[in-house]
């Protein structure tokens, strides 16, 4: 994790205001004046109180969302551009995995559509199915698999094609937390093997301070970014989290969001 | 499994012998009159002594209702795929065919036989297809369009096209309330047969052969007739339950997680 000191910028957010139903009398301005940048490579959180705009702010960054004002730009190229690129990868919170296609073919979905020809399709398959350490179950329905299995094929789905961005909108929110805090450290694993950027979705202080180099701390209605915290931990392991470094930063990232409340 | 199945036949076997030992104990104990209710035996008899009639009239029956019920299925499913693709086309057409669906499309089959010809078959298939279309319609057209908007997401942020979100997503979303529909329709299209051929048409069938007995006071033979209807009924629900079990394969896996893809399901 040697980045150079002047990383190519992954996600660009400039003056980004978000408003959902404009005129109407539910009228939400869900996000307001964002500015981000995110580096290559890098592994950033977005945290947040529910419906400060989290999930909005990373469905602009993947062009399922356009913004009321300002840009959004990916790798250099405007979000739609980025998305007709198919530059991303994205997991939600729901694994999502098609109940009709085997595990292994819900993997290769995303390479069927690029045209890949099948033999290099059950190839990479395989080759994620082993990342994920799930190698005997591609023949498996995705309902014959528990939810943190799902959970990883969903990642492997993700990741199957390379994108250069991985978008996670709050993919252990459902596990417990024994399997969450196993699904942590085989993402970060990933994260180093394939040397992709991740922007992660989180409610969980513990999770973004474990997981990412930054957290980007926003705020409520309307949602802004209150700070952005850096979390320098090294690289991560079980005993990260019985850090008291771990402690300060977990305490830092609390008390950015209590700063917000108060404020509010 | 296959052990599974047959414990899951032996219920109903125990229940339908019981049932017609009963119906059969009741008619002969209480000397209900035959002419009202007929016993299980009386029936059977006459349907071994007319059987070359009601084969045939059920062979015949059996055939409206069939190409009735392939003609009404895929035109539902053509007209939901259609009224999918484009939105505009779906929000005029189901209101209109819900208000379609609310009128009792039998009540037709006298204009029918004017629009169609009585002596021929036409009219009595026309029926059928009335009444299949619709739930055919109505269920196929929710099964595509009530998707997870994760799913849709996911295929969106592949930059997938609208053909490959129709393939991919909505064709096997809506396969189980298809299939719903098909149970459904499946013995009704028996029934729109029968209920059509009462009305004109050739006069050989099962419709005919229950008015005609009936007329001339020959009810068991009309129960005879409605026996091998319900055969027929029976049959055509086996045949949706079957190719519900090979089109979906995945339905068939015991699964302990939650998202079991039935119509209706929470997503
Ligand atoms: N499609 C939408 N239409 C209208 N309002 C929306 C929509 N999506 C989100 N919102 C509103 O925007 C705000 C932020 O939502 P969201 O981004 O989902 O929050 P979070 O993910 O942080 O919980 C909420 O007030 C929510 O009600
Ligand atoms: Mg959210």
């Amino acid at each position: 994790m040697t980045e150079p000191l002047e990383p190519e910028a992954a996600v660009v957010v400039s003056g980004v205001d978000k408003v959902f139903n404009v005129g109407s009398s539910d009228e939400v301005t869900a996000l307001s004046g964002i500015d981000l940048t995110i580096g290559a490579g890098e592994f950033v959180s977005l945290i947040g109180p529910s419906g400060c705009g989290k999930s909005t702010l990373l469905r602009l960054i993947g062009d399922l969302l356009t913004p009321s004002v300002g840009e959004v730009t990916v790798f250099g190229k405007p979000a739609h551009a980025a998305r007709m690129d198919q530059d991303y990868g994205m997991v939600f919170q729901h694994a999502g995995l098609f109940d009709w296609r085997r595990v292994a073919a819900n993997i290769e979905l995303p390479l069927e559509l690029r045209g890949w020809s099948r033999a290099d399709r059950a190839d990479r398959s395989a080759e994620m199915l082993e990342l994920v350490r799930l190698p005997e179950f591609g023949g498996h329905y995705p309902r014959q698999l528990s939810g943190g299995m799902q959970q990883r094929v969903s990642i492997a789905r993700a990741l199957s094609f390379q994108p250069k961005l991985l978008l996670m909108d709050e993919p252990f929110g459902a596990l417990d937390e024994m399997t969450r805090e196993h699904m942590q450290l085989e993402l970060l694993r990933i994260w180093r093997e394939t040397g992709t950027t991740v922007v992660f979705v989180t409610h969980s202080i513990s999770e973004s301070t474990f997981l990412s180099s930054r957290v980007v701390v926003l705020s409520a209605r309307p949602g802004r970014i209150h700070s952005v915290v850096d979390v320098d931990l090294g690289d991560r392991t079980d005993a990260t989290r019985e850090d008291p470094a771990f402690f300060a930063k977990a305490t830092e990232i609390r008390e950015a969001l209590r700063a917000d409340k108060d404020d509010g | 499994m296959i052990r599974g199945r047959l414990a899951g036949i032996g219920p109903p076997v125990v229940v339908g012998v019981a049932g017609f030992g009963l119906w059969e104990g009741i008619v002969w104990g209480f000397g209900i009159r035959e002419f009202l209710l007929p016993r299980p035996s009386s029936i059977m008899d006459r349907l071994v002594e007319n059987w070359p009639v009601l084969r045939h009239a059920g062979w015949e029956t059996g055939r409206i209702a069939v190409s009735g019920l392939v003609a009404g299925v895929l035109a539902g499913v053509v007209l939901a795929l259609v009224t999918t693709r484009f939105r505009t086309l779906n929000e005029g057409l189901t209101p209109l065919a819900i208000a379609v669906n609310a009128t009792p499309i039998v009540a037709l089959a006298p204009i029918f036989n004017a629009w169609f010809g009585i002596t021929g078959t036409l009219s009595n298939q026309a029926v059928v297809v009335a009444i299949v279309f619709f739930p055919v319609f109505i269920n196929t057209a929710r099964g595509l369009t009530e998707v997870h908007p994760d799913e849709l997401e996911l295929m969106r942020s592949y930059a997938a096209s609208e053909w490959a979100i129709l393939r991919e997503v909505r064709i096997p979303n809506a396969l189980p309330f298809f299939a719903n529909a098909l149970r459904v329709v499946a013995p009704l299209s028996v029934i729109a047969a029968i209920v059509a051929e009462y009305f004109g048409g050739p006069q050989d069938r099962i419709g005919n052969i229950i008015t005609s007995s009936a007329a001339f006071a020959r009810y068991d033979v009309a129960w005879a007739a409605i026996a091998v209807a319900s055969a027929v009924g029976l049959g055509l629900f086996a045949a949706a339950l079957l190719l519900e079990r090979l089109v979906m394969p995945w339905r068939l896996v015991d699964g302990g997680s939650e998202n079991h893809n039935t119509p209706g399901r929470e997503k």
